[in-house]
């Protein structure tokens, strides 16, 4: 085992301060240790990642007085791909009187992640969600506002009070723009020095502890290192393993990924979620899926033909979903969960989409798709309220598919949208890897097996502002500012081996693209390890990736040198990231055998034997955990490729909250 | 559907570029005006070519990455949209499409249609925020902000920083960016107390870095793909003439 922490019974130290769960932080703060200010300014600090998670820290510990070096691939940090979040960021305000409070934001967020989540982190997540309205209205982010000047809220799924603040659309835009708008104005005063256009590909490690990275500079190929006292990574998550997601082209595993080539952990990496609102794929060439609002629910009706027939004759055109009479119609969600309807949760809701289609009635043509019907709104509010409440949204559907959702129904299928695994991390954000600090959606700690609505933006912004800040000082009060320097062996060995990937990459020279590599293992996690999971299905996945990594290291193409900007290059090293990352997501799957939020192992659904079903309470085929074996954060250290990884585990204490089953009926 | 593309080729900054002529077969009129672009460097990849460069990141017109001129129009002439929001049925089978980078002697070509806009950064960088320290905001709802206000501010913060503006203009100017930034953050109260230095700031900088003066050609507005209003443009040369009036008499 190397550099971790983990005991010899395989069991983690998440560090969780003593006391009461609602004084946890509060103490913590009043006792963690503090560094003055004048040696501040001694502590280097090395942030990868300018979206809200790390823009909001590097902006926030250089304003402390640290020498911040800030990290994004992108030529600005601005383009980070929190940019592009829509629906809103939550916080505990109660500005609606409507009975919110830190104590349920806590547990909605805990019950939504379906109990896998930590309780200290989450509550302390819900105590400082208040401070980030605040902080960003004060830096000018135009948050929606009712016509007294006061902040307006919506609802969003999963919770029963409004507490969601947003921007329009532009949610995650807004409050980027204002975390940029900080980082710049540190830039300008000298505090952060920002790195664009520049990817980390390894984390430096001296005598156990990060220390440093190694970078490619993409416009010019120059390998170089930078030493710090610490490093923080805000790198995203990994959801474009899947190839085809919501997520922005770039976003990739290979800063989280290799540091588990370091000795960090990575944490549950089988917990992905899929999105059931997006516009289906359409053809090979497609290049990432387009989130349509989760809002289209409260109004839309999903629905397929109840016959294979005219499904067969909608994707062939010979009939479209007006030709289908009203008894011919499965209103499925409707069917299956009176209660909720077409507003059950995300994980429910794309899984029964995908049982209608591998039943053989999805109706896009490809036969993975089902209807969202506005036909009966816009009859019964008529169409001018439909396009007040959704113009824009049904704009943006026209201009990528080209059908009208005013006369003919939209067509959605769920996508891969949002990751809550992540390296692992203890509650001060520190990974089992001394000195290596996670934030954002890159670490594991918050969200369990399933992340409400309008969470992330509220995790990263609150890991960034509120939360590293106090806790950073736990890890660098002990450490001697600037004991490390680049003359460490460990700095030249580490770029060595960056150029020695690289030139392995480089002298590959096959015939394969990249994108055809990437296509290949996204369909097989897509298809094995995606909406639902079995033993059988996971253990060939893992067979088959094996093979495409071979594939991919005798076959793959990368034209031009590595010397200057060289795309292809940039999306092979990511790619042949995600090949090896994309085992261990399969062996975290294979050995949770439960199903549990965004984890669907079909051995382990309630059944018409199971007295839950009996009674009513839950339908059969719902997602079954089982608290009693599977109740701990899956940690895995990194063999390498083609070795099983080692499983920590950190077992979760409920001590607030009761373990209970989920049920949407 | 089969298109010639005549594409921008700049092996690197300093190196001539020139138009190449590309065939694009059997394109999906269902593809985005990128994916067809993507169909054709896999193409070109798989022949042992060097694959047309270019930026792109959200696919989702919010990123502000994606910054082609299609046939002499930043974005292209559909209105409101970024690239990645154009898709190939606004086009005819055998069309010959003309593909550039961004040009703007701010902006320059790093390799194909890749160009350098870090000058946005550094004039927002020169006073395009408010300067609150973490943690020393009020409660969110102490001042009041009526919703006119707060939209309107919206209006002009929906600025993706894509750099249409100055690629459309014939100066060059990059007086829609700057006037969107200082509109949105002087709009607010919040942003009262350092209006003349954002301005000051940002409006030096950008002469600065090159860009050309305004002289009133509506281009700007006219591709930005958040239809920003060249509104902003006049309110930002009034909020100029007050600051350096004051910085004068100071
Ligand atoms: C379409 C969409 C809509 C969403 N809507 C919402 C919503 O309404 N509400 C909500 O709460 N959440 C939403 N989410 C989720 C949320 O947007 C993200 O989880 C969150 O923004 C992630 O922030 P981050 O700072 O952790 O990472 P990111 O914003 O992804 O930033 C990652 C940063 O790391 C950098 N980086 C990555 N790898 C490297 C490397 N190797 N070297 C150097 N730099 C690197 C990147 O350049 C970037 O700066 C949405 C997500 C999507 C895809
Ligand atoms: S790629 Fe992000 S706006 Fe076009």
């Amino acid at each position: 085992m190397s550099n971790s922490q983990s005991a010899e019974n395989g069991t983690l130290d998440s560090a969780i301060p003593a006391g009461p769960l609602p004084e946890k932080w509060t103490k913590f703060k009043s006792k963690a240790p503090l560094i003055n200010p004048a040696n501040k300014r001694k502590y280097k600090v090395i942030v990868v990642g300018s979206g809200l998670a790390g823009g909001s820290a590097a902006a926030t510990l250089s304003e402390l007085g640290y020498q911040v070096k800030c990290f994004c691939y992108q030529d600005s940090p601005r383009r980070a791909h929190s940019i592009a979040a829509q629906g809103g960021i939550n916080a505990a305000k109660n500005y609606q009187n409507d009975g919110d409070s830190v104590w349920r934001l806590f547990y909605d967020t805990i019950k939504g992640g379906d109990f896998r989540s930590r309780e200290a982190n989450v509550h302390r997540l819900a105590e400082v969600s208040t401070n980030i309205i605040d902080q960003c209205v004060a830096q000018g982010v135009p948050f929606a506002r009712e016509y007294g000047g006061l902040l307006d809220n919506r609802s969003f799924g999963g919770a029963q009070v409004s507490r969601t603040f947003y921007a329009r659309g532009q949610t995650g835009q807004q409050l980027l723009i204002g975390c940029y708008q900080a980082l710049e104005k540190e830039i300008a005063k000298g505090g952060v020095e920002m790195f664009t256009r520049t990817e980390m590909q390894d984390v430096v490690v001296v005598d156990g502890h990060a220390k440093g990275i190694v970078v490619r500079d993409l416009v010019t190929g120059e390998i170089s290192s930078h030493a710090a006292d610490c490093v923080i990574l805000a790198t995203g998550g990994y959801g474009n393993v899947f190839f085809l997601s919501t997520n922005a082209m770039g976003c990739n595993v290979m800063a989280a990924f290799q540091a588990t080539k370091r000795g960090a952990y990575f944490a549950n990496p089988c917990y992905t979620q899929i999105h059931p609102t997006c516009i289906p794929v359409s053809g090979d060439y497609q290049s990432k899926l387009t989130l349509m609002s989760e809002s289209l629910r409260n109004d839309g009706r999903i629905w397929v033909p109840k016959s294979k027939e005219d499904a067969a004759a909608i994707r062939e055109g010979r009939k479209t979903a007006a030709d289908v009479a009203e008894d011919d119609r499965d209103y499925y969600l409707e069917r299956k969960y009176p209660s909720f309807g077409n507003l059950a949760p995300r994980d429910i809701a794309s899984r029964s989409a995908k049982e209608a289609c591998d039943d053989g009635r999805g109706v896009a043509k490809t036969g993975l798709g089902v209807f969202l019907d506005f036909r009966d709104a816009i009859n019964r509010l008529g169409e001018d309220t439909i396009r007040a409440r959704y113009g824009n949204l049904f704009q943006m559907y026209e201009k990528i598919t080209g059908d009208d959702p005013y006369s003919v129904p939209m067509k959605i299928y769920p996508a891969v949208h949002y990751t809550m695994g992540g390296l692992w991390v203890d509650y001060n954000l520190m990974s089992n890897l001394k000195g290596l600090h996670v934030l954002g959606e890159a670490n594991f700690s918050d969200h369990g097996a399933n992340r409400l609505g309008a969470s992330a933006l509220m995790q990263g912004l609150a890991d960034g502002y509120f939360v590293i800040p106090s806790t950073l000082p736990v890890y660098l009060a002990k450490e001697t500012p600037g004991k490390v320097t680049q003359d460490s062996p460990e700095f030249a060995e580490a770029e060595k081996a960056v150029k020695d990937r690289i030139d392995k990459l480089m002298s590959v020279k096959g015939t394969k693209s990249v994108d055809s590599f990437h296509r290949e293992l996204g369909l097989l996690v897509w298809d094995k390890c995606g909406m639902s999971r079995t033993k059988e299905g996971l253990e060939e996945a893992l067979k088959r990736i094996d093979e495409i990594r071979k594939d991919f290291w005798e076959n793959v193409r990368i034209p031009g040198s590595a010397d200057g900007i060289n795309m292809e290059l940039e999306k092979a090293a990511r790619v042949a990231d995600f090949i090896d990352f994309a085992e261990v997501m399969c062996y975290d799957a294979l050995d949770r055998e439960e199903s549990c939020g965004g984890h669907f192992r079909e051995e382990y659904q309630f059944t018409e034997a199971d007295e839950e079903v009996q009674s009513g309470f839950t339908n059969p085929g719902e997602a079954k955990r089982r608290d009693r074996e599977y109740c701990y954060v899956a940690a895995w250290e990194n063999n390498g490729p083609g070795v099983a990884p080692t499983l920590h585990k950190e077992h979760l204490e409920f001590e607030n909250v009761e373990l209970a089953v989920r049920s949407y009926k | 559907m089969n298109l010639t593309l005549k594409v921008w080729r700049q092996a690197g900054p300093e190196s001539e570029g020139s138009m190449q002529t590309i065939e694009a077969e059997g394109i999906s009129e269902d593809a985005s005006f990128l994916e067809m672009l993507d169909v054709v460097n896999e193409r070109i990849v798989e022949e042992g070519g060097d694959p047309i460069h270019f930026d792109h990141d959200c696919r989702e017109g919010i990123c502000g990455a994606c910054s082609l001129t299609i046939n002499g129009v930043p974005h292209s002439k559909q209105q409101g949209i970024t690239t990645c929001q154009l898709h190939m049925r606004k086009f005819r089978d055998g069309d010959t499409i003309w593909i550039e980078p961004f040009r703007a002697r701010a902006f320059p070509v790093m390799k194909d249609l890749m160009v350098d806009r870090s000058s946005f950064d550094r004039i927002i960088a020169a006073g395009g925020y408010i300067d609150v320290r973490t943690g020393s905001a009020v409660d969110a709802n102490s001042v009041p902000i009526p919703k006119e206000d707060a939209d309107s501010a919206f209006d002009s913060a929906a600025c993706i920083g894509c750099g249409a503006c100055v690629a459309a203009c014939k100066n060059a100017s990059a007086m829609l960016f700057v006037g969107a930034k200082a509109s949105h953050l002087n709009k607010l109260p919040q942003g009262q107390v350092q209006k003349d230095e954002r301005v000051l700031g940002m409006v030096r900088q950008m002469d600065a870095e090159g860009f050309g003066n305004c002289t009133n050609q509506y281009e700007c507005e006219a591709v930005c793909p958040k239809e920003i209003s060249a509104d902003v443009i006049g309110k930002l040369n009034r909020d100029y003439v007050a600051a350096t009036v004051k910085e004068a008499v100071k």
